[in-house]
């Protein structure tokens, strides 16, 4: 298996999710887009909408409410503004 | 001297504000520990959204900057946002947010800055009523826990007004819940945008980071945003530092109700034997008289 990226999405009131997963998809304010481990450093704004961390096959979904992705060579970090796990 | 039954009715009613006393503090504790968890857990947040402006900031310095991280350019005039609870029986915790918060305005109308308020918690309000009334343009309560809601309303006002163009510069006093101990009446400066400087800035030199939509749109809704997010933090600190500053008075006042108890008791006693001897000397002369 190819390097992992680490990913955290955090509200403002918790930290719903930090580890190391193969890849995420999220929700673009100009459109979807998936980040796998040592992806280029980018920055965008999120609109409402799922996002999917995949790791070893499983897959777990949060539904997020805007926000902000930053990718950097540490891995990627979410900021929503409201963030549930979707059942 | 007090008699028998007026000592037995003090050291009752002392007795019973003990039980408050002691029930306040274990009810202190128990919240004392959510809400630090609370705030803990809201760090993440705060700390990721404070590297990624510093992050931003560096990238967009001088002109082109918003106004929200370079400020008007001038310090005239002057917002403070003083933060307590709602609530007293916490010892010194509100009055000290609302000394430090005083002296900074006093400071202020001394320099000749117009200074204006706003004021989260009844008990700030209570407070700076009296000598800033009119200068409190808006008043929001704290609430039992410190939500969001609560937060942005505030932060809502403040853009209002800056974009308004009526303030230059926004302060935030609130209490830095440092340990359970220890409570620090603060000021942060909200607007200009205080930049961590010395955080985790990542090396952009490497690499070109790519912006969608850009830098400057991203950075225009981060701040705001930002804003937000350090009232909210601002407002957990204060609540955990709330339960703990009234779990540390309440315990205060249960050992001094202890105190008075035992020292009235001792009191009791010795005024009850001094009547017992008495009777009996009474008893005693009356049986020799005869």
């Amino acid at each position: 298996m190819a390097e992992k990226l680490h990913f955290s999405l955090v509200a403002p009131e918790r930290e719903l999710f930090s580890g190391l997963v193969d890849q995420v998809d999220a929700p673009g304010a100009e459109g979807d887009f998936g980040v796998l481990a040592g992806h280029a450093p980018f920055m965008t704004a999120l609109k409402t909408g799922r996002v999917t961390v995949i790791d070893g096959g499983v897959k777990r979904a949060f539904d997020i409410q805007g926000g902000f992705a930053d990718v950097s060579p540490e891995g990627l970090t979410i900021l929503a503004e409201h963030a549930v796990e979707a059942a | 001297m007090a008699s028998l039954k007026e000592m037995r009715n003090r050291i009752a009613s002392v007795k019973a504000t003990q039980k408050i006393t002691k029930a306040l503090q274990m009810v202190a504790a128990a919240k004392l520990r959510r809400s630090q968890t609370a705030a803990e857990s809201a760090r993440p947040y705060a700390n990721r959204m404070n590297a990624v402006i510093a992050n931003l900031a560096s990238g967009v310095s001088g002109d082109g900057a918003p106004k929200l991280l370079a400020g008007t350019g001038s310090d005239q005039r002057q917002l403070l946002i003083v933060a307590t609870a709602d609530r007293g029986l916490a010892g010194g915790f509100n009055s000290s947010i609302v000394r430090a918060a005083r002296i900074r305005i006093a400071t202020l109308l001394a320099e000749g800055k117009d200074v204006k308020l706003i004021v989260v918690g009844k008990k700030a309000r209570d407070q700076l009523k009296r000598l800033y009334g009119n200068r409190i343009v808006e008043f929001v309560e704290a609430g039992l826990n410190p939500s969001l809601a609560t937060a942005q309303a505030v932060a809502d006002k403040v853009a209002a007004l800056f974009d308004a163009g009526e303030i230059d510069q926004v302060t935030l006093y609130y209490s830095r819940f440092v340990s359970v101990v220890t409570q620090t009446p603060t000021g942060a400066r909200l607007i200009p945008a205080e930049v961590a400087a010395g955080g985790p800035v990542i090396d952009l030199k490497n690499a070109a980071y790519e912006y969608e939509p850009d830098a400057e749109t991203i950075l225009e809704t981060l701040l705001p945003r930002n804003i937000t997010v350090q009232i909210f933090s601002a407002l957990l600190e204060n609540q955990a530092g709330f339960y703990a500053s009234q779990m540390a008075a309440m315990d205060n006042a249960t050992r001094n109700a202890g105190d008075r108890i035992q020292a009235y008791t001792i009191q009791y006693n010795r005024t009850r034997q001094a009547q017992i001897t008495k009777e009996l000397i009474e008893i005693i002369s009356g049986a020799e008289a005869l």
